[in-house]
């Protein structure tokens, strides 16, 4: 078999999803003697200009992490595709927007006047901000729009598969390059490196049926080591997130903060979070109700923390 | 059985429009919506008809099946509530599933509710639409049959768990009555006389009780309890304790003698805390069955390890100290819940002095007061022993009270006219009401507040706002006074009386949510049992094979009591006279290929349907207890669990369906 090409790429993201490919350990030399990486900016050297040259489908496939939050990852997500076979979105920002598309709860104005102008931070006394386009003596200085939306990538390009997590556990990773390598690839459109089950699955902590009077931020809990975090009152997202990393998160003894993304069958990650949780706060009382629930602290970053533009319902 | 995730493309659906006379028709253009509806996709034929529901209107869909063959059908008429079951029959008949079909609500959601008739037709569009779009996902589902045990539980021997019991007992049912006091009778047991016949409550209610005790179908079990109940409509098994007597009642006679030797004295509950009980008691003298139990609390011999004078003087040597509670498993096929009211001790409202000025008594204690085999042998008496010359009997005392009950009581009106007349009857005390309205609704309850009008009894529109003993002058000394409005003449008032009597709330009994909860019913807002249909089905519950009746659905009086008895005991005989029952199809079901085990939907089950398969870490559903409420099935964060003929599938298509023009 003909040594497969493969490039991958970061957009709005941490960076973290290029380490996990790394974190594979040894595996990575398996992906070296089955595939040539054409393009990865962050470890191999090249150019935009060397993907442009690239003939379309050349690539085999494409890793792309990362969401799309500016005009250049646009532009690259839609480069990339064309020149590639298969288009995999890497990571919770590529398959659902991920952290970076909170910022979807307000606008880029909002967003500049906080970056360039409030953030004790700042030392900006003639209150520049950036602009796409910007005559210096030498000539014209040029920077990608910044959009008003954090969009994932299929909603720019379409998406083969999905590989979610942030980062993608590298177990999963490495499970993902076997099946590339045996070719025996799944049905367009799957997600693959994660599990149909929600996370509680491989949870290790005693589950008992659950009643909830008081929810507290991990940190103010006195976590007794084996009982189901939620039961404990501490918001724990894995209800509602597929499994795969093998409660990383839970074995650290924090929450699940859902970056699995949605369950096959569910429509809205958050919604169905927020409906299990609200389903077991023990009281009938609307009061003491209000009570318990106003004690969740940021619960649209809590139940969307990642996949805020994959939501149903559009804010 | 999987359940579809594929649209089915070829469906071929019917859809009959019914006119209702004009009801429907008189709003909606049905040749307009019959045009509309023919162009949908899927739709085979589109007939209209005056009556749906007439046989001819039935005959039209059964032929139509048979005709074109049709795989679905959507019949747009009434609420469902009215005839989804007509028409489930007739498509069944044609040999059409009957979950293949939809009722579209085109009176009450769209012709009742607008005289616009462009937007009447409009919505009946979408509202068809939204079933043709729903149609396609629908599944033939499997009804199950199952037999029914004809023995029957019922839970409470007041005048609503006696009248049930006879009834049920006289068409040969064998009838378990599980009291958990000493004897049967419930709160008439306590009363003196009936509104508003006036007639003696014992007269009319002891007769009733004798017959219970030595009915051959009755198992009248007394000083029981039921801890557990399992199964579904139809085959129940019933845990029910019987808490240890302490007496033996096959060897008891009932003599008497040891509580007339028993040294210890108790107020008695039965008495309202106005006389006093033995350690050794039957509630009272015509009590049911008419052996004691001991109260173990408060018997000399379980505190400190020696008395036994009850023992010593029991000739039969009924007296049984070891004596254990036993627990025994029956089976019945149906269930009648006649747990009664409580009444509300007026605690919370410390104005009106209830605990404080010992002339301050609730209802029942006045009643056990007036009654000649009560405490005070029928006088109405001060606490100090002299008659009273002036009573103000208070109405309304914690209900018609946003604070306390916003509901009104219902009975407290009619006895409180039955307290004036009696007061008047054995007393030449003054009698003063403060009322708020006069709520004299039942046959022949007018009539007794005329008569009231006529016996001197003083009405003072006006609710009493407190009561207190502090005198502002001579004529107030020794005194409670009550203070209030009276609102037709616009003053403030201070009465001063002798006797103060409230007509405290009647409550939930305090254990309601949980016997709802044991036999897997809802309760309403105020607390009492939630029956299925307010108008159309008062005495079933959402539990299948639970049936309700008296007090602990609401506040009522004898005769509604009475009614409420029988009707429950009519549903319970219909019910085992068929001797069989349907399963409903429409349940939840787990996919155990998504089911995590995250144990979400195991504290939400309100009918405890649903369980933990420890072995495949999953939840499980118990078919036949499932109601298809669909609490689960939204909870479930995988979505792993979904409701038969709910699916998301289902809804969702029929939202589309609803709210875009093209599907
Ligand atoms: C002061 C007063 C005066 C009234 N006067 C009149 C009148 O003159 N005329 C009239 O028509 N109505 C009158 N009423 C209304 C009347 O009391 C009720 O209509 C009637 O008592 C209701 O009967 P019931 O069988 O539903 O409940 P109850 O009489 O309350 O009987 C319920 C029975 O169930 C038993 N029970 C409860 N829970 C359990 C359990 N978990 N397990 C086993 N057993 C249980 C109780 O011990 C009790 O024996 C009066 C009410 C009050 C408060």
């Amino acid at each position: 078999m003909a040594k497969l090409k493969i490039a991958k790429y970061w957009a709005d993201g941490c960076g973290g999803c290029d380490v996990s490919l790394l974190d594979t350990d040894a595996k990575i030399l398996e992906v070296a003697a089955i595939a040539d990486i054409v393009f990865w900016p962050i470890a191999v050297d090249g150019k935009y200009s060397d993907l442009e040259a690239a003939k379309p489908g050349e690539i085999d496939i494409t890793f792309f992490n990362g969401a799309i939050h500016t005009a250049e990852h646009e532009h690259i997500a839609q480069l990339m595709r064309e020149k590639s076979k298969i288009m995999v979105a890497y990571g919770s920002c590529a398959c659902m927007g991920g952290i970076p598309s909170l910022a979807n709860t307000t606008d880029r104005e909002s967003i500049f006047e906080t970056v360039y102008h409030l953030a004790p931070s700042n030392d900006n006394p003639r209150g520049v901000e950036p602009q796409t386009r910007t005559k210096v003596p030498e000539g014209v200085l040029s920077l990608p729009m910044l959009y008003e939306r954090v969009k994932r990538l299929d909603e720019c390009v379409e998406v083969d598969y999905y590989l979610p997590g942030c980062p993608p556990f590298y177990k999963r990773v490495a499970d993902v390059i076997d099946v590339i390598a045996s070719g025996k690839l799944p049905p367009k459109g799957s997600v693959v490196g994660a599990k149909d089950k929600a996370l509680c699955e491989e949870c290790p902590r005693e589950r008992h049926e659950k009643k909830v009077k008081e929810f507290k931020r991990p940190q103010f809990a006195q976590d007794d080591g084996k009982t189901c975090l939620l039961e404990q009152g501490i918001v724990c997202v894995g209800v509602a997130t597929r499994g795969g990393c093998e409660a990383r998160c839970i074995n650290a003894n924090m929450p699940c903060r859902g970056c699995y993304g949605l369950l096959p069958e569910a429509m809205d990650q958050g919604a169905s979070a927020l409906s299990a949780v609200a389903s077991i706060i023990d009281s009938n009382d609307p009061k003491e109700i209000e009570k318990v629930v106003n004690q969740i602290a940021d619960p649209l970053g809590t139940f969307y923390r990642f996949g805020l533009p994959q939501q149903r319902v559009r804010i | 059985m999987a359940k579809i995730t594929k649209k089915p493309d070829k469906e071929k659906i019917g859809v009959f429009l019914c006119h209702c006379g004009t009801n429907i028709a008189g709003v909606v253009d049905i040749p307009a919506l019959a045009g509309y509806t023919r162009d949908l996709p899927g739709v085979e034929m589109v007939d209209e008809y005056k009556f749906m529901c007439s046989q001819p209107g039935q005959d039209l869909i059964k032929d139509s099946i048979k005709k074109h063959k049709l795989t679905k059908v959507i019949v747009a008429a009434c609420s469902p509530l009215m005839h989804e079951n007509t028409f489930r029959k007739a498509c069944e008949e044609a040999g059409l599933n009957r979950y293949c079909f939809i009722m579209v609500n085109n009176r009450e959601h769209n012709s009742w509710v607008t005289e616009d008739k462009a937007l009447a037709l409009q919505k009946a569009k979408d509202l068809i639409r939204g079933a043709v779009a729903r149609a396609f996902w629908l599944e033939p589902l499997e009804v199950k049959e199952v037999g029914v045990n004809p023995n029957v539980l019922i839970l409470g021997g007041g005048i609503a768990g006696i009248q049930a019991a006879l009834d049920l007992a006289e068409s040969g049912r064998t009838v378990y009555l599980v009291e958990r006091e000493q004897s049967i009778g419930g709160n008439m047991a306590k009363f003196d006389k009936t509104f508003p016949t006036l007639d003696c409550a014992a007269c009319i209610l002891t007769p009733k009780m004798v017959s219970v005790g030595q009915h051959p179908n009755i198992k009248l079990w007394n000083y029981a309890e039921v801890d557990e109940v399992s199964g579904f409509v139809g085959n129940f098994k019933v845990k029910v304790r019987h808490k240890a007597t302490s007496v033996n009642f096959e060897k008891c006679t009932g003599c008497g003698i040891c509580q007339e030797k028993c040294p210890v004295k108790r107020p008695s509950e039965f008495d309202e805390g106005l006389g006093n009980r033995k350690a050794i008691y039957t509630l009272f003298a015509q009590a049911v069955p008419n052996k004691p139990v001991i109260d173990r609390v408060n018997c000399t011999y379980y505190i400190k390890g020696k008395c036994k004078v009850c023992e010593k003087f029991c000739e039969p040597k009924a007296i049984d100290f070891e004596m254990k509670d036993s627990v025994e498993e029956i089976e019945v096929g149906s269930i009648i819940l006649a747990t009664g009211f409580h009444l509300w001790e007026a605690g919370q409202m410390p104005e009106l002095g209830m605990g404080k000025y010992p002339n301050v008594l609730t209802s029942l204690q006045f009643e056990r007061m007036s009654n000649s085999s009560g405490p005070t042998l029928g006088k109405i008496l001060l606490k100090d022993g002299r008659e009273p010359e002036s009573v103000a009997i208070l109405h309304c005392t914690g209900s018609r009270d946003v604070n306390y009950h916003e509901y009104c009581s219902r009975v407290c009106c009619m006895y409180a006219l039955k307290f004036a007349h009696l007061i008047k009857e054995k007393t030449k005390a003054h009698v003063y009401n403060f009322y708020i309205d006069m709520r004299c609704f039942g046959k022949g309850y007018e009539e007794f507040y005329h008569r009231l009008l006529e016996e001197n009894v003083t009405f003072i529109r006006g609710k009493a706002a407190s009561v207190t003993d502090r005198a502002e002058n001579e004529s107030e000394s020794g005194k409670l006074i009550v203070m209030g409005e009276d609102t037709l003449s616009q003053k403030l008032l201070r009465l001063p009386v002798d006797m103060v009597i409230l007509t405290n709330a009647i409550e939930p009994q305090l254990d309601a949510q949980e016997v709802a909860r044991k036999f897997k019913i809802s309760c309403a807002g105020g607390g009492f049992f939630l029956e299925k249909h307010p108008k159309l089905a008062p005495v079933a519950t959402a539990s299948d094979g639970v049936f309700i009746a008296g007090a602990c659905q609401s506040p009522k009086d004898i005769p509604d009591t009475v009614a409420q008895g029988q009707a429950a005991a009519s549903a319970v005989f219909a019910l085992t006279q068929r001797g069989k029952v349907e399963l409903e199809a429409t349940t939840a079901i787990v996919d155990e290929e998504l089911c995590s085990g995250c144990e979400i939907c195991l504290s939400l089950c309100p009918y405890q349907a649903i369980s933990h398969n420890a072995e495949k870490k999953i939840s499980a559903i118990n078919d036949a207890l499932c109601k298809g409420c669909g609490t689960c099935a939204a909870a479930c964060p995988s979505k792993a669990i979904f409701a038969r003929h709910y699916t998301n599938q289902q809804i969702l298509a029929e939202l589309e369906g609803v709210l875009n023009e093209r599907i």
